[in-house]
């Protein structure tokens, strides 16, 4: 049943879920701000490369500026006010939120009762909502570590020098888009999924969609084998007889190399397609060391690998691409 | 006796001479206390007050800049700080925010340690007696709940703001990986007290984490490859970190151990490698001069 508002406002009302609906308002908010002292400095970058005599004496920020003005201040006090007053506004907010509304506690811990849905926290919604389109040791295990260790090599595989300590879009668009994607396009939007989206039995549920514990879903997904219907019968006759009965397993375990190895290809050719497309990302990326080059190429392959899965799932209802007795993807 | 009383009589008074002793030390008394007093509308003056501050607060740059230097907590900072750097505009005040919240955090956490006992006994009747009867319990316990979300939105938007603003780049690269570090540790602060009230909420969301935790490639009992090294529900990595198969009391003992020793006092060390490496790399990062295409050397 949809038009169930009251549903939504319980989803939205939990105490818990408010830091995620602030976050719905803080990061459009933040990415406001960035771009704008962004776009501002790139009119001041454009102004500069327009005229090199100004550029040899302009002081190059954005700021107010003032030649008989000292290049720095005292930390006391003009810093510690800042600091003083950015604490106080956070102990107000959190006094007035600890005021209004009660940190939850339910019933006491009880194995024999499952809470239905039984969601981790909203910070973890991202993965846990990453179990519902991988295996489990992909999405607990894999995906966080990968996500760790690739924020990690951000500094090192960005070879990009210019945008050092001041906002810019024009001279790190890759970057940024990057970043962009990664963060909110795919963290935050899983995020909200698990949040405003999954309901008992962590089925998907329309924003004021009704939740009902006694929904059934049927599960249709079908693997990738399957839709072209791979059934080892060609295998079988070349394959040794001791090996025949395992024929199928066999041949979908081969032909899930295949797709694949054509999606790192297509993945590959179109972040080199990105790479190449101005002058100076392309004198950036040949200066890029072999290391650095296929590091980025396994992250960024592996990150767009995510959203694909996650449509090939909620469109097409496929569920592995790739099937083996030993792992499936 | 009586032969003293006789003289004194006689003399200029023993009497006398006390009276004039005394209003002598009155005035002189009334003296100083009146001097001693203008000199308290000068406390900067006073021994006191040189002990605790070693030196003058007043509007000599020395004196400012000491006043940062010579104080432990402060001399985090630089005496001075590029002018365009206390804007709330570049850093939004994040990092900062982030540590202003931990600090609260263990604050709160620590008068909360006072009313709770890890056991499946006490902890869930513990935190019922603090939201009913504990003063202000309840307010105690909202407050450090709604501060860990607090930070843990904190800590992302924190990190978006260092990349925004390209603050991660050379010579701040290893400054990004501590910092990613202590994403992670925030983020498993956060976990391991949501298990503490050892209610469904918390029950669940540990069961539905650390049952991941099976799945681990080589070290969990239904991970890849798992079951071929040895690997059973009673010596896998889950085991390990609940303590036994199911969530239980070991289990409640180790989130708490985490949560109130191992991971704070990890996560502290790391802010401190933090703050000493953004002095280290030469301060907040910006806002520098903007660069030219053309005055790279790519
Ligand atoms: C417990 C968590 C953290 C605390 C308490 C913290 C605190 C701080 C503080 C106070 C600063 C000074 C500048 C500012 O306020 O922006 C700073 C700078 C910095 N932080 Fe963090 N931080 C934390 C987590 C992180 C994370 C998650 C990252 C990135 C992944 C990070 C990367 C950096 C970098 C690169 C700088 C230098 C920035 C510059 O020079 O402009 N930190 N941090």
């Amino acid at each position: 049943m949809f038009g169930d508002w009251h549903q939504l406002w319980v989803i939205i009302s939990t105490p818990d879920n408010i830091p995620i609906v602030a976050m719905l308002l803080f990061v459009p908010f933040f990415t406001w701000l960035a771009f704008h002292n962004a776009l501002a400095n790139d009119r001041l970058i454009a102004q500069l490369e327009g005229d090199p005599q100004l550029a040899r004496t302009h002081h190059r920020t954005t700021y107010p500026y003032n030649s008989r003005w000292e290049r720095e201040l005292h930390t006391n006090p003009f810093l510690m006010r800042k600091e003083l007053l950015a604490a106080l506004i956070i102990t107000i907010i959190l006094m007035v939120w600890a005021l209004t509304l009660n940190a939850p506690l339910e019933e006491p811990a009880n194995a024999s009762v499952t809470m239905n849905p039984a969601k981790a926290p909203w910070y973890f919604l991202g993965l846990q909502e990453m179990l519902e389109y991988f295996d489990p040791w992909i999405a607990g295990v894999i995906v966080p570590t990968l996500i760790i260790v690739g924020l990690m090599a951000i500094p090192f595989i960005d070879a990009n020098p210019l945008g050092n300590g001041y906002y810019t879009y024009k001279q790190r668009r890759h970057a940024i888009w990057t970043f962009l994607i990664g963060f909110e396009a795919i963290w935050l939007v899983l995020v909200s999924i698990g949040t405003f989206i999954r309901g008992p039995g962590f089925m998907w549920y329309w924003p004021t969609q009704t939740w009902d514990p006694d929904r059934v879903e049927f599960n249709v997904n079908r693997n990738l084998d399957q839709i072209f219907g791979v059934n080892g019968h060609w295998l079988a006759h070349i394959l040794p007889a001791a090996w025949k009965p395992e024929a199928v397993i066999i041949a979908r375990g081969l032909f899930g190399i295949i797709p694949m190895v054509v999606y790192g290809i297509v993945a590959a050719l179109f972040i080199h397609w990105i790479c190449m497309r101005t002058d100076y990302s392309r004198k950036i990326y040949r200066k890029m060391s072999l290391v650095q080059t296929v590091t980025m190429y396994i992250f960024l392959i592996t990150m767009l690998f995510l959203p694909v899965t996650i449509f090939l799932r909620l469109v097409f209802r496929i569920k592995y691409v790739w099937e083996t007795p030993w792992f499936s993807i | 006796m009586a032969d003293e009383g006789g003289e004194s009589g006689s003399k200029p008074g023993f009497l006398d001479h006390i009276k004039k002793k005394t209003r002598e030390l009155g005035a002189a008394l009334t003296g100083k206390a009146r001097e001693q007093a203008e000199d308290l509308k000068k406390p900067e003056e006073t021994q006191l007050y040189r002990a605790i501050f070693r030196i003058k607060h007043d509007d000599e740059p020395r004196n400012r800049a000491l006043s940062t230097l010579n104080n432990l907590f402060f001399h985090i900072h630089p005496a001075k700080v590029n002018r365009d750097a206390t804007r709330y505009g570049y850093t939004w005040g994040m990092g900062g925010i982030t540590f202003y919240l931990f600090i609260v955090l263990v604050f709160t956490g620590v008068l909360l340690m006072f009313y709770y006992h890890p056991t499946k006994v006490q902890a869930f009747r513990d935190i019922l007696y603090l939201e009913n009867d504990v003063p202000f319990g309840q307010l105690l316990r909202n407050m450090h709940r709604w501060a860990a979300h607090l930070m843990v939105m904190a800590v992302w938007l924190h990190m978006f703001r260092v990349f925004m603003s390209g603050s991660y780049k050379r010579p701040r690269e290893f400054n990004w990986c501590i910092g990613v570090l202590l994403m992670v540790l925030t983020l498993l602060l956060s976990f391991t007290g949501y298990l503490l009230p050892d209610d469904q909420l918390g029950f669940w969301a540990v069961t539905v984490g650390t049952n991941m935790a099976r799945a681990t490639p080589l070290l969990g009992s239904q991970g890849p490859f798992g079951p071929q090294l040895g690997m059973n529900a009673y010596n896998d990595v889950r085991f390990g970190l609940l303590g036994g198969s199911i969530v239980d009391a070991n289990a409640l003992l180790r989130a708490y151990i985490w949560h109130c020793i191992a991971i704070p006092l990890i996560a502290s060390v790391f802010m401190g490698v933090h703050f000493w490496r953004v002095r280290k790399d030469g301060g907040i990062s910006g806002p520098s001069p903007v660069m030219l295409e053309s005055e790279t050397k790519v």
